[in-house]
């Protein structure tokens, strides 16, 4: 597929000189993306860099069963550029991002309007997607939710209890982190990093280590690579637990709801013994890691793993074997194979739709080269389809955490790093729990940020959410929403 | 799927037997131990600064440390995110973390330490006597995250769980604000959120509170003096209560949640 692609080609976790980014003029670059995806490509990130006249478009696409990654940019140009959207939706919020954040218009964009911009104290969201007829209602739910959770707003048109169509409004969260990181990075950026999503602070700041290690031309030292593969393994059980006693609330199943809520806990103070916070925040610095751990307390991490993934089979096992969790769960919310590949999904949404999509498999940078986890996916692309790859990621991930956690590799834990390379490019992608994120840097001639891009897998799977409520009662929207747990600060940034 | 061997009514109502109350002690017995590597709260002593010493200063991510006039070190808790760079930079130990869990404080200027003397934060006091009789033994609260990264808000969720049963003080999350006695917030405020925060807390009915969990809600986190955010809480709305962390510890939320209530046994003793 890629000796096909007239796009640059680079493995996960490198960089380019800018030079070596071939441009098109903008109508050209359009044309090479819809070639490189119909060929199987999928699109990672897709942004505008500012020039001197105009505008230039940078685009990231993914050929995973290659293992490699393909990057262009448009000539600059100022005003118009034909939209990819409507031969390939997966590029519907890139470029609404796109006409927000440049000025620049994508032609023929079936639905075009602000991501995240404010204007009287609120997301600037309005008019919401209408459907017209005497036994159509509209139900508005949000920003602020029943629940302990993030603001977002959910716009739905119903006939009687089915849902015809969602639309889904962000922008709530929005705290100026890509603007904050230009000319960086600065003495804030790690933190913000942490904070892009709170409950994925691992795979962000990863990524963004492994990018400026990329930039710096080194790279961490393979005991820090180690440590941040387990981290990441971690945050995955804390969440995914935390989630399936979440489902397993909204359908009223106790049982499992109890105790995964404990059991979170447990993984995150795993997470604790490593770094002292929950959330691994100050853990991974670019270099490479901030704390070592000694042996005695890899022991310790071991045997409470043991015992923490032990209970957590436990209380997984009695929600499967429970008909009324699957009574709810099947057939609940589906998104087909071909919506989940044509909008772009990625991470356990998308392999319970079917798709085999896992960066620690498809683009193995890291720890994750030298071992890897088999990829958990499921058919159906429903409520049980999601949950159930959910369960499978968790006993994957905790059979592969016993094991690294047998085998510790002995280096330094950090190296300095040199001043940042001029004018160059670097992608890196991390599988987080909800899927791939993606971070993309440019350098000025100088070796400060002139550009920064981050894609939470959030990005790419809210529309999978909105798709998931066509035709399913409205009754059944927690499930839905907590099956895809996603992230609104991810999204709005 | 192959069916298991004992049914889940049976294996759950064993586990329940077996594992018994997992609810801990606390508060009328010890605390839970905060993880070995978490420092709890910093504090600050001022004497032990070398003469003209400034290095603590440039590695503060979110410029929680400041000189005074005549040079003296302060450092505001309510900005700290905790990542003890300061603690690593300090070559004498001034700066130096505690251990102690117990973090909120009623009044900002209580969490900045070095002027005055301050070597630790000033804990926080009760709800005065009216109020404690009206939310003492049964608080409702609104929960608003405003450009919250759901760290603060997984941590305050925690406290609803077997472990911390916070429903035992009282003390609930509410789905509505109408049924709320006070919000709890979290997030540096962002500008998107600015209008819905302030008509959920013009829902609440008076007598209400309002408290700030997190750095961000308390002074903007790690987005201090972006333009997006309006730089926590206080900057829209009056705040009660100040718990700072990032995110801060369950723990130290709860202790917030019930100093506010004089639910602490450690008070009643002191009385």
């Amino acid at each position: 597929m890629t000796d096909l692609t007239p796009l640059a080609l680079l493995s996960n976790g490198a960089s380019l000189p800018w030079g070596e980014v071939p441009s098109f003029p903008v109508h050209e670059l359009v044309d090479v993306l819809a070639a490189d995806l119909e060929r199987g490509g999928r699109l990672c990130s897709f942004f505008g860099v500012p020039a001197d006249s105009g505008t230039e478009l940078v685009a990231v696409v993914a050929f995973d069963a290659d293992s490699l990654l393909a990057i262009g940019r448009s000539q600059p140009f100022q005003g118009a550029f034909p939209s990819l959207t409507p031969r390939h939706p997966q590029a519907h919020l890139f470029e609404r991002e796109i006409a927000e954040q440049c000025g620049v218009t994508p032609e023929g964009h079936p639905w075009l309007k602000p991501v995240r911009r404010t204007e009287e104290r609120a997301p600037f969201n309005a008019p919401f997607f209408r459907v017209e007829g005497g036994e159509v209602h509209e139900v508005a739910v949000g920003p602020v939710h029943a629940g302990i959770i993030e603001p977002g707003h959910f716009r739905f048109q119903c006939a009687g209890e089915d849902v015809i169509s969602l639309e889904i409004a962000l922008g709530y969260q929005h705290r100026g982190i890509e603007r904050a990181l230009l000319g960086g990075p600065h003495r804030a950026t790690l933190i913000q990093v942490e904070a892009i999503a709170g409950d994925a602070s691992i795979a962000h700041t990863t990524a963004y280590a492994t990018l400026l290690e990329s930039l710096a031309g080194t790279e961490a030292p393979l005991r820090a690579q180690w440590l941040r593969a387990v981290a990441l393994e971690l945050e995955r059980l804390a969440n995914h637990t935390g989630d399936i006693g979440a489902l397993a609330n909204d359908v009223a199943f106790l049982p499992t709801s109890a105790a995964c809520g404990k059991i979170r806990g447990d993984f995150l103070n795993l997470t604790a013994m490593l770094c002292g916070n929950r959330f691994g925040r100050s853990l991974v610095v670019p270099g490479g890691c901030r704390r070592d751990v000694d042996d005695a307390t890899l022991t310790s991490m071991a045997e409470r793993l043991r015992k923490a993934l032990a209970d957590t089979a436990e209380a997984v096992a009695w929600f499967w074997a429970a008909s009324s969790v699957r009574g709810r769960f099947e057939r609940t919310g589906i998104v087909s194979t071909a919506q989940a590949s044509d909008i772009g999904m990625v991470g356990p949404a998308a392999r319970a739709s079917g798709l085999v999509r896992d960066v620690r498999f498809d683009h193995p940078a890291g720890w994750h080269r030298f071992a890897q986890l088999p990829v958990a996916v499921w058919p159906d692309g429903d409520v049980f389809g999601r949950a159930r790859v959910r369960s499978l990621d968790l006993q994957r991930s905790g059979a592969y955490l016993e094991d690294q956690l047998q085998s510790p590799v002995d280096s330094e834990l950090r190296t300095e790093l040199s001043a940042l390379r001029p004018e160059r490019l670097a992608v890196s992608l991390v599988e987080s729990w909800r899927g791939e994120v993606c971070h993309v840097a440019l350098t000025d001639h100088q070796g400060r940020f002139a550009a920064y891009k981050i894609t939470d897998a959030s990005f790419h799977n809210w529309f999978g959410l909105a798709l998931a409520m066509r035709g399913t009662a409205i009754s059944d929207f927690p499930i839905c929403n907590k099956s895809f747990s996603l992230s609104y600060c991810g999204a709005d940034l | 799927m192959k069916a298991p061997k004992t049914s889940y009514v049976i294996d759950s109502l064993r586990h329940r037997l077996v594992t018994g109350c997992q609810t801990m002690a606390y508060p009328k017995g010890p605390p839970p131990s905060l993880p070995e590597r978490h420092g709890g709260a910093l504090k600050l002593d001022v004497t032990k600064c070398a003469e003209g010493c400034s290095a603590c200063l440039p590695v503060c991510p979110t410029e929680a440390i400041t000189l005074g006039e005549g040079g003296s070190v302060s450092l505001d808790l309510g900005r700290c995110v905790f990542c003890a760079a300061c603690v690593e930079a300090c070559p004498t130990g001034a700066v130096s973390f505690t251990r102690d869990h117990r973090m909120a404080a009623r009044r900002r200027e209580d969490l900045v330490l070095g002027p005055g003397d301050q070597t630790e934060l000033r804990l926080a006091d009760a709800l005065d006597a009216k109020l404690r009789k009206l939310f003492g033994r049964s608080l409702k609260l609104r929960q608003v995250s405003a450009g919250g990264c759901a760290a603060c808000e997984a941590d305050t969720n925690v406290l609803g769980t077997i472990g911390w049963d916070l429903d035992r003080f009282g003390v609930q999350f509410v789905a509505s604000p109408r049924h709320a006695d006070g919000l709890l917030i979290t997030g540096p405020v962002t500008r998107a959120m600015e209008l819905a925060l302030k008509k959920t807390y013009d829902a609440v009915p008076d007598p209400k509170i309002v408290i700030a969990t997190g750095a961000c809600a308390i002074a903007g986190g790690p987005f201090v003096g972006h333009p997006e955010v309006l730089g926590g809480a206080a900057a829209l709305l009056p705040v009660d209560l100040f718990i700072p962390g990032c995110p801060p510890h369950p723990l130290t939320i709860l202790d917030g949640l019930l100093r506010l209530l004089d639910r602490l046994e450690e008070r009643s003793k002191e009385k």
